[in-house]
């Protein structure tokens, strides 16, 4: 176990713990976009700044990456912390001006827009945190979909914004959006995302529609399970 | 099973010669490049195919560099340094005029297929400034007026 002090409060969590984690343990809230458990961290979002002090030096850290110490002493909501968190949020309310999620975490911070960034119009909501590539990479496994470009131009698209053939039609990626720039269209029987239309399963026990078939076949196929053992709905199974 | 097409096979044995593996991604996109003087989409499946990376990883590493074109390109690529140096020297000037005479914007080809014309940055030959490099070849302290010349004399060589 190790020893550190967060806010003032001690706190002994396992080696390898992310401050992050460690301060949710100990009800101290740290405001994240883009630390999701279901995928790995890659400290995009940077919101979750916090002021990492060891020895005589003090020095500001993304809570979400970095692992607990020995001795060290953690400030998540000092003047310098916040002073670097409202900035970031003025950045992210500059590329995403749309996005409700960002304006309600800026508006508890007493954030306002900036005249000095210029706000971007053809970001939509994006925040180029990368979780939807990180979730269709290690939890679906399919990796339908990536970053295109770079610097200004940068954007979260399936190759060469095709209909990718690889798409299972999921939804990971828009249920894991931070701030819900994926977006996905469902009807009864069909489901849109990235362009592609995907025909929806009706369950063989109740015949409601439950899933994409793609995704049927995609599960069977990773895990054996035969089909007609996949065609029953979670609720009828 | 699909028939394999000539870039596919092409595409085949270049990754082979790379030894078919994902860590030679560039090496293996640019000796694509090499052949084509683009990368063509069927050549980056086929890449993703062969060394087992999805295609959205291959489109992330081709788009991000610029390098890397996804559009077919002219048979010699006409590369206008936009380098401090060259700027300094008036690089703006002989892309004006490149861009008169060749009628294409930066980035397009022309419609015979022989030229793309691209701005990039230092080509490392700044005290050559002002620099035009017109497929492969270095075409030091150039003046505009010289550019009609050269462009023929390309146009002749096919």
């Amino acid at each position: 176990m190790v020893n550190f002090i967060i806010d003032g409060k001690k706190i002994s969590a396992e080696k390898g713990t992310m401050v992050l984690e460690a301060a949710r343990a100990n009800g101290i809230d740290i405001p994240t976009l883009c630390a999701h458990e279901a995928v790995s961290r890659s400290g995009a979002c940077r919101l979750c700044v916090v002021e990492m002090k060891k020895g005589k030096r003090a020095k500001i850290v993304t809570s979400c990456l970095y692992p607990v110490e020995e001795g060290i002493i953690i400030e998540t909501k000092n003047e310098r912390v916040m002073n670097v968190r409202r900035l970031v949020l003025q950045l992210l309310m500059a590329r995403c001006p749309e996005s409700d999620v960002i304006r309600d975490l800026a508006s508890q911070l007493g954030v306002d827009a900036q005249p000095r960034f210029a706000a971007d119009e053809d970001k939509s909501k994006c925040i180029l945190c990368r979780s939807c590539v990180r979730v269709c990479e290690e939890v679906v496994g399919v990796s339908a979909i990536g970053f295109s470009c770079r610097g200004a131009d940068k954007a979260v698209s399936t190759p060469f914004n095709e209909d990718s053939a690889v798409c299972i039609g999921c939804g990971a990626c828009a249920f894991i959006c931070p701030t819900g720039h994926i977006e996905m269209e469902t009807t009864e029987e069909t489901r849109k995302i990235w362009g592609r239309t995907f025909k929806m399963k009706t369950c063989d026990v109740c015949g409601r529609y439950f899933a994409p078939e793609d995704q049927l076949k995609y599960i069977s196929k990773k895990t054996g399970v035969p089909l007609k053992e996949l065609a029953v709905c979670t609720n009828c199974r | 099973m699909k028939k394999a097409t000539t870039t596919e096979a092409k595409t085949k044995e270049i990754v082979k010669k790379h030894g078919r593996d994902k860590s030679g991604l560039i090496a293996i996109l640019q000796d694509i490049q090499e052949e084509y003087n683009y990368l063509p989409k069927e050549a980056l499946s086929a890449v993703g195919n062969e060394l087992e990376v999805p295609l959205s990883r291959i489109y992330e590493v081709a788009t991000f560099y610029n390098t890397f074109s996804l559009n077919p390109r002219g048979r010699y690529l006409v590369e206008v340094c936009a380098g401090t140096a060259c700027h300094v020297q008036g690089a703006f000037n002989l892309k004006d005029r490149l861009q008169r005479d060749l009628e294409i914007d930066c980035g397009q080809t022309t419609k015979d297929n022989m030229f793309t014309l691209e701005e990039v940055r230092c080509l490392g030959c700044c005290s050559l400034a002002p620099v035009v490099r017109i497929g492969g070849n270095i075409h030091p302290y150039l003046t505009q007026n010289e550019i009609p010349g050269i462009l023929r004399n390309y146009r002749k060589q096919g």
